[in-house]
């Protein structure tokens, strides 16, 4: 079922959403159950925080940022995201992969 | 009379004053600087004060001596920032400044404070060090002159950093350092970064990486630290990974001066968000942004801050005749980075074209391999304190265009 959901999306090389504006809810839980992440209440506070975030400014927040305003703590983004918090909000929330760096 | 107010005396901060005494007219202007400190430091000759190489004397003049004429020098801490009033209040006396224009230069800096156990888990100074602070590389050099060798860990604490290759180049220079010493059997070298690889840039990044290997310096990537054990003398990541360290170089996190979070200009890390072709700020048009201080998303180095420079400079001038700023920065940095046994990389890249090997032609003193050891790129980076001082800082005519070139490059 989630399956068939993917199959309609465009993704990069990275496995990122090519159009964040396709996002959907019921893309977003799908993308995680691929990720095998269980999403709770404080998965969607992130993830909706970085959709908002990401309108504002057109890039993915960072997990600084993303820790600053939504007073989910670093330690809890990481049981909530195990591999990567800023990357695996971002690649569930449709957004692109964070630059990150210079 | 009309004021352009000047926010940091540093590199960027220094040479917009220079550069800006000779643009406005003195009837009609009054130009000031303000910075919290009298001394300028070489920041780039910091990597070279662990080693022994440079002394701290080395790297450091008076601000005084690179302040022009025609430039009133404050020296003070300042308050606030009120965009909305277009005044500054100074920490001194209490002291208003209403300004025309603002540009803001107040760089960027460590914050040990930032990462748990890094500055007050005992251990600071003692067997933690950073080198990016003048005081804190002439204690590591105090420290390595009796080292007998261990496990030193390098790491950076969180992206971005000022001057991303200064890692790899303290890396490669205790490499050496250690060998001169006789040492280097007694030394582990490892390196934790936070990044997938040893740089930001694919390409750079597997040669740098190959290099690495190459010196027998082991790569820890992906490893964002979360505390500092002092007692177990461990770095904790967050995802629970520990290192064990004898001696800790940390680079710690990096933000933008505390007066532009406190005058809410800032980003979360006190960054002032600025359009990265124009910099001009985001928020108010009559503030513009050079160097470190803004979020621009290219290297906080001297080299972009310099590239910087005549685009910040017409688009002041244009926005002073009512025209529309230039898109005219591209991103461009350009990094000498040293090497260890008198060998050093040049890089040379921008906002959309990563680091490649080539040739840099350079009038008269080129060409330098770039993506490359050379010995011409260590004697490049050796000249370059005396060219900074002289040349660069005073605004004087540098044979480098803002702008990136492709010429020479491989692609």
């Amino acid at each position: 079922m989630t399956e068939d959901i993917l199959d309609t999306i465009e993704f990069d090389d990275d496995g990122f959403m090519v159009n964040a504006a396709d996002w959907t809810e019921e893309i977003g839980r799908a993308i995680a159950e691929a990720l095998e992440i269980e999403l709770t209440d404080r998965h969607w506070k992130v993830i909706n925080f970085a959709r908002s975030d990401f309108e504002k400014t057109g890039e993915p927040p960072t997990l600084r940022r993303i820790t600053q305003q939504t007073g989910v703590s670093m330690k809890e983004m990481y049981q909530l995201f195990p591999d990567g918090p800023a990357k695996l909000a971002a690649n569930i929330a449709g957004l692109k992969k964070p630059t990150g760096c210079i | 009379m009309k004021t352009l107010l000047i926010l940091g005396g540093g590199t960027g901060g220094t040479m917009v004053a220079n550069k800006m005494v000779h643009e406005l007219d003195p009837q009609e202007w009054e130009i000031i600087l303000v910075d919290r400190d009298e001394t300028h430091y070489y920041q780039p000759g910091l990597l070279f004060i662990p080693f022994g190489i440079y002394s701290p004397r080395d790297v450091e003049k008076p601000k005084r001596d690179f302040i022009p004429r025609g430039v009133k020098l404050i020296l003070s801490e300042i308050e606030l920032i009120e965009p909305e009033k277009n005044q500054v209040i100074l920490a001194k006396d209490n002291q208003t400044i209403s300004y025309d224009y603002l540009v803001i230069a107040t760089g960027t800096g460590i914050r040990p404070a930032e990462t748990e156990g890094l500055l007050d888990g005992g251990g600071w100074r003692k067997d933690i060090f950073d080198f990016y602070s003048p005081d804190g590389a002439a204690a590591l050099a105090s420290f390595l002159k009796f080292w007998k060798g261990g496990r030193m860990v390098v790491n950076v604490a969180e992206m971005p950093i000022k001057c991303p290759v200064a890692p790899l180049e303290f890396l490669f220079l205790a490499d050496w350092y250690f060998h001169q010493k006789g040492l280097r059997d007694q030394v582990e070298i490892v390196y934790a970064t936070p990044l997938d690889g040893a740089f930001t840039k694919p390409r750079a990044a597997g040669i740098l990486g190959g290099m690495l290997e190459s010196k027998g310096i082991k790569l820890e990537p992906n490893f964002n630290i979360g505390e500092v054990d002092n007692d177990k003398k461990v770095i904790r990541s967050w995802d629970q990974r520990e290192i064990a360290y004898d001696l800790l170089v940390t680079v710690p996190t990096n933000m933008g001066a505390d007066v532009i979070g406190r005058s809410g200009l800032g980003d979360e890390l006190n960054y002032v968000p600025v359009d990265k072709h124009t910099l001009q700020s985001t928020a108010y048009e009559n503030i513009w942004v050079i160097g470190d201080a803004g979020n621009a998303p290219t290297s906080k180095a001297g080299s972009v801050a310099h590239f910087m420079l005549d685009v910040v400079i017409e688009n002041l001038l244009r926005h002073m005749e009512g025209l529309e700023p230039r898109p005219g920065f591209d991103g461009h940095a350009n990094c000498f980075i040293e090497s260890g046994f008198e060998q050093g990389i040049l890089i040379d890249f921008n906002y959309d074209v990563e680091p490649l090997p080539g040739k840099y032609p350079l009038p008269g003193l080129g060409p330098f391999s770039l993506l490359k050891e050379s010995p011409a790129n260590h004697w490049g980076k050796m000249m370059f304190r005396w060219v900074y001082w002289n040349v660069l800082l005073k605004g004087g005519e540098m044979p480098f265009e803002s702008q990136m070139t492709m010429a020479g490059k491989w692609q």
